[in-house]
């Protein structure tokens, strides 16, 4: 027998298995797609596991450009698949993520949460004292509607609900505030340059309105429209700047790693608080289209919602709102 | 990673590594394609059901027309569930199917991680953030550019998110047939043999002519005896080689 016709039977003899991957292929599926918990069946799709591997150790040298081949492929990696995927606890996985993941990237954001506070605020001193100095170019960072509402000396603010009602208000807010944060966060991907412009853009747009409608006697209005939703929004502002810092920074910097890997550590690890911006933008939303514009609602109880909100979400970001069990003081050791 | 054959290569407890072969721009697109016609689909039709209804409810009448001035209920029942159906179809369907949408199905594609398992959630819902940056300046042009130049065809979203888009090769491709167990043909004519005549109805008539013709040639027979074949007689004779092939003779 020439080696070719060996090589010939021995590929005919490996494909006469093709049933047992086929029931190896049906058995994965079941288990994947959660159709099976039968403990025997577990016991086999191990079993299945090492069969494949041992024909695809073969297959791939014996057929190696055969469509056989491609099926085993894919089977076995089904079956790996299967074997070593978790099942998936969606209330474990949040309550993980806000318990400890958040808090460890807030601390690991923490340098850059200074920075980009820094530079959010040296833009609202920089944006109050250009159109303080040059009044005019408020026009380049407000609407003609704005600037015509606060030189007849009102705020644009007020009548709001007899414009649209509140809960379209907080949907349209809440909407536009987190697209913002999220892309304060993925601009980093410029090298940090977006992150940077978002951040100064804002800075500046708030110190321009402010000392806009100061000039015009509005700047208190203005601050106890801001004061109830205000603190958390900025905030958050802030710290998706942050989470985007640093993930430019390690597009700038990757250190030891490849730029590539560093990009993606920073991403998956910044990237998690914007789970806590995103609720906390929900609820910055809500208070601005309900508590914010109400007339009726006294300055004080907007300052105690605005500080209270603010609290409660140095809470949330630091972990503090979990329940952390504590072990026993009076346990025995271990020896 | 085989930078050749452009696989992802996962180290497995049997010592044979597990090989996903990478999906390209065409597949993503393909996939992307699809989905934003369910999208579409289904925002839209959400939006005239709950519009019809809502006008129903209201006065009476049928019609399609949004209410003249800003209605809290109609924006809360008709935009923005219509909206959310839009925008947040992908993060939630790969959250529940695990790294696949009915557009990466169509297209026999998976989202996986580096180690080959089902992405996180968090790295699920990262990649889907990065969709703001890849679908810069429009229609994805950032992200496919990414696709088609990288090595590993990934967009901003997969460098992020640390995922990769895979082929999973469809099951059906594989038909074992007696031909292909019995020896007397090579695994790779009787393979073809197998798929040619699965094809057979799909295929244009010139097409499936000169493969029958190649194929048979290569079973032996002799090049005038093919020749004078028409369509029906050459799948005739494909059938009678496979045929003969399982008997073993």
């Amino acid at each position: 027998m020439s080696a070719d016709q060996r090589q010939g039977a021995l590929a005919h003899a490996l494909l006469k298995r093709a049933p047992l991957w086929q029931e190896a292929e049906a058995r994965a599926r079941r288990f994947g797609h959660g159709r099976s918990d039968d403990p025997t069946d577990a016991t086999r799709v191990a079993d299945d596991y090492r069969l494949l591997a041992h024909d695809l150790a073969r297959a791939r040298a014996l057929i190696p450009g055969s469509r056989a081949r491609e099926y085993l492929e894919s089977t076995y990696a089904r079956v790996h698949a299967t074997l070593n995927h978790g099942e998936v606890r969606l209330l474990a996985t949040l309550q993980q993520l806000f318990r400890e993941q958040i808090p460890a990237a807030v601390i690991w954001l923490a340098p850059y949460l200074v920075w980009a506070t820094l530079l959010f605020a040296l833009a609202a001193v920089a944006g109050y004292a250009l159109v303080e100095r040059f009044p005019e170019l408020i026009a380049l960072f407000a609407s003609p509607d704005l600037i015509a509402s606060v030189e007849s000396g009102r705020l644009w603010t007020e009548g709001l609900l007899n414009i649209a009602p509140s809960s379209v208000l907080s949907v349209q807010i809440l909407a536009n505030n987190i697209v913002v944060s999220l892309f304060a966060y993925c601009t980093g991907f410029l090298f940090g340059l977006g992150t940077l412009y978002i951040l100064g853009l804002n800075g500046l747009m708030l110190g321009a309105i402010f000392a806009f409608t100061a000039q015009h006697g509005l700047g208190g209005a203005l601050a106890s429209f801001i004061v109830a939703h205000g603190c958390v929004e900025l905030s958050v502002m802030c710290l998706s700047g942050a989470a985007g810092a640093a993930v430019g920074e390690a597009l700038v910097r990757p250190g030891s790693h490849g730029r590539v890997a560093a990009f993606r550590t920073a991403a998956l690890r910044s990237g998690q608080v914007l789970f806590a911006c995103a609720l906390l933008l929900v609820g910055a939303g809500l208070i601005e289209g309900y508590v914010s514009p109400d007339p009726r609602i006294p300055v004080g109880i907007k300052v105690a919602i605005g500080v209270s909100y603010w609290l409660f979400m140095l809470a949330l970001l630091s972990g503090r709102l979990w329940i952390r069990r504590r072990p026993a003081l009076d346990a025995p050791r271990a020896a | 990673m085989n930078e050749l054959a452009q696989q992802l290569s996962v180290d497995s407890a049997t010592g044979i590594d597990v090989t996903l072969p990478l999906a390209g721009a065409g597949a993503r697109s393909y996939a992307f394609v699809v989905d934003w016609h369910i999208r579409v689909v289904l925002g839209l039709a959400w939006y005239g059901a709950a519009t019809l209804l809502y006008n129903y409810a209201r006065n009476g009448g049928i019609s399609l027309a949004p209410p003249l001035g800003t209605d809290a209920r109609w924006f809360g029942v008709v935009l923005v569930p219509a909206l959310a159906l839009y925008f947040l179809y992908h993060p939630l369907l790969e959250l529940l199917m695990r790294g696949s949408t009915p557009g990466k199905r169509m297209a026999g594609v998976r989202v996986v991680s580096r180690d080959g398992s089902a992405p996180s959630v968090g790295a699920l819902l990262v990649r889907n953030v990065f969709r703001l940056i890849d679908s810069l300046p429009i229609c994805y042009g950032l992200g496919l550019t990414l696709a088609a130049l990288t090595r590993e065809h990934v967009r901003c979203g997969d460098m992020a998110a640390g995922t990769l888009l895979v082929y999973e090769t469809a099951s059906a491709g594989f038909a074992l047939t007696p031909a292909t167990t019995a020896g007397t043909l090579d695994v790779a004519t009787a393979e073809l043999l197998a798929e040619l005549l699965a094809r057979w109805p799909g295929l244009a008539l010139p097409a499936r002519g000169a493969l029958a013709r190649q194929l048979l040639a290569r079973c032996g027979r002799s090049a005038e005896e093919v020749a004078a074949l028409d369509d029906a007689a050459l799948r005739q004779a494909l059938i009678e080689v496979t045929r003969m092939a399982g008997a073993g003779t």
